[in-house]
């Protein structure tokens, strides 16, 4: 069943999401810079502040548990294996069975109460604030990702992700308005995900507005830098995922090594257009207020539930 | 399975899906002048989907149809809702009954019994577009909701055009179109309707220097 090409596959999936995950942010970085008129920063940034940090002696507050401790790794581990699990190049993964589509989303969920117990640890009121601010969001993108992925579920017949891509990939050309009901419901929960800027601002360090950043505010050394990674992680794993939902195309099926050399660049390029437009999104939008991203949310789960009704209506039958 | 519907079938599946998602993109907008945009966009979508119905069964009277809703709905009507906004200088956020998000699960609630209404419904009939009739009742049932929720006048309007929008789909995948007649009938209806309120807007800013419909709730002469 598990093939040395499947191996192969899967370990350098593994590998190329850890190093091109810091490289997305840094793309990000630098076309968010060049749209507002800013002087980049260097492409390469993120690698930088990763070794800076992993050289750094630790500082620990007086009151840290072992949990505060082990919550990076565990956070770091979970989005390891999400990109494990989310076929980027190739729809052959053996980690795959790991988890389906329904275990990812609590992969993801896993690795958010980690970090916002270990925010609350230390008993700041900053890392309270973002621990809460954190679940508030978790708990209304939550739904609206799960009902995404019923309504990809039901298109392919099964909660496997590779088995989804797989079906996408390797459909006739059928339009599904369902699938772009879900794309854009899934496009505004990877925003509030990834704290991205209608919901949170990842450069941020204004006390009152920021969210993922108030978490991690008393991490520092290598604690810090997996957290960064961790984050750089998460939104790699969420961009493979909307590009292998939504634009499956050039994902290699199955043991075959001379596709899965040729889907690299063009996981690349997608990537690079995706992070660009990302961008450009982030530009065009105001950061709206905390009690406005309950609103956001819910027309993330309004569009996805719409996508499920409307596979139910439109395209079961006949 | 799916991939027995044709392929104008398909896209006339999209465009309903659009003209339904413009259909809630308009009862979470807040803005007059976004609206009246939306309205406009939702009429060009109708219009399409009424191309493609009209090109893939070779309803002749069809094509008439979509000259008259493109004409007419995005181009016509936007421009004289726009044209008001601008005189009664009204550019201010449109405040609603209910909270957005409320509203929304009140609209999802909506679509689903509409969905469930027009399935028996549309068995019996045998256009390719059968499907989305239940789509042409949730757009109607929205802009019910958007007519009720919302207490400008302006918006009212705009409610009111949508929910003809609707009405026009259900009856384009019902039954191919109206006979000509009532669709020029309906045409002018709406247009001669949109002109009359337009006055009435006026009056209603003369007597009481808003348009909120609440102050209209006590009309006694004193």
């Amino acid at each position: 069943m598990i093939s040395i090409s499947g191996l192969l596959g899967q370990a350098f999936a593994i590998l190329l999401a850890l190093v091109l995950a810091p490289l997305l942010s840094g793309w990000v970085g630098q076309c968010r810079a060049w749209l507002q008129n800013r002087t980049a920063p260097p492409l390469l940034l993120p690698y930088y502040q990763l070794q800076k940090l992993f050289h750094k002696d630790v500082v620990l507050a007086h009151g840290a548990s072992s949990l505060f401790r082990a919550a990076p790794f565990v956070v770091f581990g979970c989005m390891v294996l999400a990109c494990a699990i989310i076929p980027s190049l190739s729809t052959d993964l053996p980690l795959a069975p790991a988890a389906d589509a329904i275990a990812l989303v609590g992969v993801f969920g896993l690795a958010r109460v980690f970090i916002s117990l270990a925010a609350m640890d230390v008993g700041t009121s900053f890392g309270s604030l973002g621990g809460r601010r954190e679940m508030l969001i978790g708990f209304l993108a939550e739904p609206a990702l799960l009902m995404v992925i019923f309504t990809l579920a039901m298109i392919a017949q099964s909660t496997s992700v590779a088995t989804i891509v797989e079906t996408l990939a390797h459909r006739e050309l059928v339009i599904y308005p369902s699938l772009a009901f879900a794309g854009v419901a899934f496009t505004f929960v990877s925003f509030a995900e990834n704290a991205r800027v209608p919901v949170d601002n990842p450069a941020t360090h204004l006390e009152l507005t920021m969210i993922h950043e108030a978490m991690i505010l008393e991490y520092s050394g290598r604690y810090l830098a997996l957290l960064e990674w961790a984050a750089s992680l998460k939104l790699y794993a969420y961009s493979c995922l909307g590009l292998a939902l939504f634009f499956p195309w050039g994902i290699a099926p199955g043991d075959d090594l001379l596709a899965l050399v040729a889907a690299i660049p063009l996981l690349v390029l997608k990537l690079a257009i995706g992070g660009a437009l990302l961008a450009g999104i982030e530009t065009i939008n105001a950061k709206v207020r905390i009690f406005r991203a309950p609103e956001f949310l819910g027309t993330a789960f309004m569009l996805a539930v719409l996508g499920l009704l409307v596979r139910l209506l439109l395209e079961s039958k006949v | 399975m799916s991939s027995a519907i044709p392929f104008s079938a398909q896209l006339i599946n999209l465009f309903a899906a659009v003209i339904l998602l413009l259909a809630f993109a308009m009862l979470a907008q807040r803005r007059v002048v976004a609206l009246i945009n939306l309205f406009a966009m939702q009429g060009l979508t109708l219009c399409l989907s009424t191309l493609v119905v009209a090109v893939s069964t070779g309803q002749s009277h069809l094509y008439y149809s979509a000259g008259l809703t493109l004409l007419l709905k995005v181009l016509l009507l936007p421009w004289i809702l726009h044209r008001l906004v601008r005189k009664l200088n009204v550019k201010s956020e449109v405040e609603a009954l209910i909270n957005i998000p409320t509203t929304m699960l009140v609209g999802l609630v909506l679509v689903m019994i509409a969905f469930n209404v027009a399935l028996p419904i549309s068995e019996l009939s045998h256009t390719i577009t059968r499907g989305t009739l239940g789509i042409a009742l949730a757009v109607v049932m929205l802009a019910f909701l958007m007519m009720i929720t919302r207490q400008k006048a302006i918006t009212q309007v705009v409610g009111f055009l949508s929910m003809e929008n609707g009405l026009f789909l259900a009856a384009t995948s019902a039954t191919y179109g109206m006979p000509m007649v009532v669709e020029l009938g309906i045409a002018l209806d709406v247009l001669v309707g949109v002109i009359i309120l337009g006055v009435f807007f006026f009056q209603i800013r003369d007597q009481f220097d808003s348009l909120d419909i609440h102050h209209m709730e006590r009309l006694k002469d004193n």
